[in-house]
């Protein structure tokens, strides 16, 4: 579905990302993780047309995307959830969900997508009217969620959901991030939380500074003592 | 100092309120998508009133054709220097976006003042527009009158727009968050595209506004009522369409009450006054009036 | 220490020096070309004083005109002779005789300067980025207003006349070096001057190292004032009319301009930037009274000089945003050493010789302990 080749991407002279690549299958959950700077939220942004690349290319579906402005790819199917969530703070949860259906303009779609989101994450339902702004750190990580979906992605990229949320918290929002996957969407999940997001993804990369280190079936990854050692904590 | 004294200085605060608001709509709309704060914008109502200036040498167009072509040079002037100077320096920091609109500003007066010579020229509008009627206490022109309407108008206009259409959506969207409205697929240059068009058509609109009632304009003309829509802009909140047109009335109410019933030695500081009355604003509400988050204060 | 003391030193010695010397022996003072190199030599201290707080702050001032403003006024006050004093009405009576030495006066311009930064200094410098900018623009409203109204003591919108003309070449920039000498110790070889850059960079992060946001950020407000005012001063002795006009946006404008066409991270950006809007402007002016191109005769362009000052600013903020010079300092040792640089160096490569230097010194030092 994705594939990313030799991807190389710098910030004014310092380059950020040394020529990754990665596969991601249709129906996939893939996780990316890596240590704090090590280029995970480069990489998405990257591939979602916002920052841009001096080497490498983004096929999506046979379609070379790498120089795709980002409306271009929200359209082709490819939805980020930023890091930190970024709603619109000013703006009510409806008015949000609207924005996140901004590429798709059969309205009755529209309708059921957000159908699907309420029911998804019923909080959001009640409390409709009232400003995101005024949402807690995991309700607005939901509501971030449903505003993807509203576009109908193929394939969501996720940028750290777990970030500064309760492991309760976290664990709500990885169930449904795992229902979403099993009725259909591919995923890339960026995760400084290595071990939850091990658990959940069918494959997992690892990157370092830049560079993807390690590639394979998240189950092998957690029994790597490598991996266990720098990422899980203990031995 | 009578009742009827003071009503009509507040009458000619409204009308000159009016003007600010609707510069000030312009700067805030640009400033809420951008973080740009705008100098040239007041020198688009300073291009629109020059193009009107040269359209009424041809005697026979009529006045609304005038008006409306001088807003639409003022609309290309804003989407070029748009194009040709925002657009390449997105990104690039609040400072050096400042300083190019500075050096737009510049430019644009200077073109002026190349093509029509510095000096003051005189605006005449046709006499249905000036022409003076006694409402009670109170004596209004026709564009006074009209200046009044619009304001109304364009608030209703442009709050319909921002609630209810996708653009409208859009542009609200990218002000609150630039970041996320762009991976909502919402095609940024679009939105400000627009915010850009809406700006220099109601400066230019303005203009007619200004050069109506003093009758005479010049290559600077439109810059300190620029700036103190910037700050009536601030005032009210900035990036918030209400807050644009509260401020605007507050820094032309505040401005006329101060000059007609301040005593003779203290009114020449009407323009001081009203920056002392924004730094102080800003200062105990950061945000201005309606303003929300992001604080104009570290 | 020594080491930038040379720098310093040999700057005076091999430069600035001879070539003031040639110049000044060649034209005689109030020719015209004299008084374009005086005016220089003001634009430079204007320019790097905004460097200053504009560049190394994180602040962005543009209302270095009203400093200015009250440099001039302070020193044509101190200055003038009693027949001019007599024309302004409001003046005490002791102060009609009360008349300073010229380097007195501009010390009280750059103290008055400096005091005025300081009372506005506490509130307004408490706003953040674009505020604080529109801030100091309202405060050369504040100042032009009570300039023109204040007829008692500035002679109101006529101005004031006759100053002493003591700004020659010699006065002006031998100022300038004392000056510039000054601020470019305090910024590139001083904690304070760390300080103040950490604090630019990342003010939270600042404070927590210790670095006092809101003394430093006043003390370099103040300190970029009173550079000002002095730099007012001068400009006021120069022209020997002033009056509040020529201290207003424009004028303002024209010192951020230079401040940025020469680089606002760099304090010798502040000259590159002056010699561009000093000189240019001349070249150009020919533009406005209308010149023969290839047998045409081009009409008067009024504003032209200014129009094509707007585009050459436009195109180097779009094409090298940085400045001229970026964050790189002229360090004139270079010029003489056998070194491959030519005479710009990287400001990196400046901070890497520092610690060289440094590293030698605490050798010999040590040696020394050892003998």
């Amino acid at each position: 579905m994705l594939q990313i080749k030799d991807l190389s991407v710098k910030y004014d002279n310092i380059q950020v990302l040394h020529g990754i690549s990665m596969d991601i299958q249709d129906g996939e959950l893939v996780a990316l993780i890596g240590a704090n700077g090590a280029g995970k939220t480069t990489a998405l942004t990257t591939i979602s047309g916002v920052k841009r690349s001096f080497g490498g290319e983004i096929v999506y579906n046979g379609k070379n995307i790498t120089k795709a402005s980002t409306d271009e790819i929200v359209r082709l199917g490819v939805v980020q959830v930023p890091e930190g969530r970024q709603i619109f703070s000013k703006m009510t949860i409806e008015e949000n969900l609207i924005l996140g259906a901004y590429t798709e303009s059969d309205s009755a779609r529209q309708k059921a997508n957000m159908e699907r989101g309420f029911e998804m994450f019923p909080i959001l339902r009640e409390r409709k009217k009232q400003l995101a702004g005024t949402l807690s750190g995991g309700e607005q990580q939901m509501l971030a969620i449903a505003r993807a979906l509203m576009s109908n992605p193929k394939l969501l990229l996720l940028d750290e959901p777990s970030m500064g949320l309760s492991p309760l918290m976290t664990e709500q929002v990885f169930d449904a991030i795992v229902t979403l996957n099993e009725s259909g969407t591919t995923i890339l999940l960026v995760e400084q939380n290595a071990f939850d997001a091990l658990e959940i993804s069918g494959r997992a990369y690892v990157m370092e500074n830049g560079v993807i280190t390690r590639e394979g079936k998240s189950s092998d990854l957690m029994e790597d003592p490598a991996i266990k050692r720098a990422y899980l904590g203990g031995d | 100092m009578s009742f009827n004294y003071i009503l009509g200085q507040l009458i000619n605060g409204i009308k000159l309120g009016s003007i600010y608001a609707i510069i000030a709509i312009g700067y805030s709309m640009v400033y809420g998508i951008l973080r740009l704060i705008n100098f040239a914008h007041g020198d688009l109502l300073t291009v629109g009133v020059y193009t009107m200036l040269v359209l009424m040498g041809f005697s026979g167009l009529p006045i609304w054709l005038v008006i409306l072509a001088g807003c639409i040079v003022s609309i290309m002037v804003g989407m070029t220097m748009e194009r040709l100077v925002y657009r390449p320096l997105r990104g690039s920091g609040e400072e050096t976006t400042l300083i190019s609109s500075l050096a737009v500003s510049v430019f644009l007066q200077n073109l002026i003042s190349m093509i029509f010579t510095p000096q003051k020229k005189a605006f005449h509008l046709p006499d249905f527009l000036t022409v003076n009627h006694s409402l009670g206490p109170v004596s209004l022109s026709t564009i006074n009158i009209l200046t009044m309407i619009s304001i109304v108008v364009i608030l209703i206009a442009l709050t319909l727009l921002l609630k209810k259409t996708k653009i409208g959506m859009a542009m609200r969207a990218c002000s609150d968050n630039l970041a996320a409205s762009q991976l909502m697929g919402i095609k940024i240059n679009n939105v400000v595209v627009v915010a850009f068009v809406i700006g220099s058509g109601l400066a230019a609109l303005t203009g007619v506004m200004l050069a109506g009632e003093y009758k005479t304009i010049e290559p600077l003309m439109g810059f300190v009522p620029g700036l103190k829509a910037f700050c009536a802009a601030v005032l009210g909140g900035i990036g918030s369409l209400n807050g644009a047109v509260l401020g605007g009335f507050i820094i032309g109410i505040a401005e006329v009450l101060f000059a007609g019933l301040m005593p003779s030695d203290i009114t020449p500081y009407r323009d001081a006054f009203i920056f002392f009355l924004l730094i102080v604003v800003l200062l105990v509400k950061p945000n201005g009036i309606l303003g929300s988050s992001e604080g104009g204060r570290s | 220490m020594k080491y930038r003391e040379n720098a310093a030193v040999r700057f005076v010695c091999f430069v600035l020096l001879p070539l003031l010397i040639l110049i000044y022996s060649a034209i005689n003072r109030g020719h015209y070309y004299s008084d374009l190199i005086c005016l220089f030599g003001i634009h430079l201290i204007l320019a790097t004083s905004l460097n200053l707080v504009n560049g190394f702050s994180g602040m962005f001032s543009m209302g270095h005109a009203a400093f200015m403003a009250v440099g001039a006024y302070t020193s044509a006050l101190l200055t003038i002779s009693e027949t001019q004093k007599a024309r302004i009405s409001g003046l005490p009576e002791w102060f009609q005789k009360f008349t300073l030495p010229f380097p007195l006066a501009l010390l009280c311009a750059g103290l008055v300067a400096a005091l005025l930064a300081l009372l506005i200094g506490f509130p307004v410098l408490r706003l953040k980025s674009h505020y604080l900018s529109v801030a100091t623009l309202g405060l050369i409203v504040i100042v032009r207003a009570f300039l023109d109204n204040e007829d008692q003591f500035t002679n109101g919108a006529r101005g004031i006349t006759g100053l002493p003309s003591y700004s020659t070449i010699f006065s002006v920039f031998l100022t300038g070096l004392i000056l510039l000498y000054i601020m470019y110790r305090l910024i590139r070889c001083s904690s304070y001057g760390r300080g103040l850059i950490a604090m630019r960079d990342d003010d939270v992060a600042a404070q927590t190292l210790g670095v006092r946001i809101v003394t430093k950020k006043i003390s370099i407000f103040c300190l970029s004032a009173f550079a000002a005012g002095i730099g007012g001063a001068l400009w006021g002795h120069l022209q020997t009319v002033i009056s509040g006009q020529f201290f207003y946006f424009t004028d303002s404008f024209e010192i951020v301009e230079m401040s940025i066409i020469g680089g606002m991270y760099s304090l010798s950006g502040g000259i590159v930037g002056a010699l561009v809007m000093t000189f240019l402007p001349e070249i150009l002016a020919p533009l406005e009274t209308g010149i023969m191109i290839g047998g045409f005769q081009l009409p008067e362009l009024y504003g032209a000089s200014n129009l094509i000052m707007a585009v050459f600013l436009i195109l180097l903020i779009i094409f090298r945003r940085q400045g001229i010079l970026g964050d790189s300092e002229i360090i004139v040792e270079s010029i003489f050493s056998k070194s491959t640089y030519t005479g710009i160096f990287k400001a990196e490569t400046y901070r890497k010789l520092v610690d060289i230097t440094k590293a030698k010194l605490t050798g010999k030092k040590k040696e020394k302990t050892a003998k």
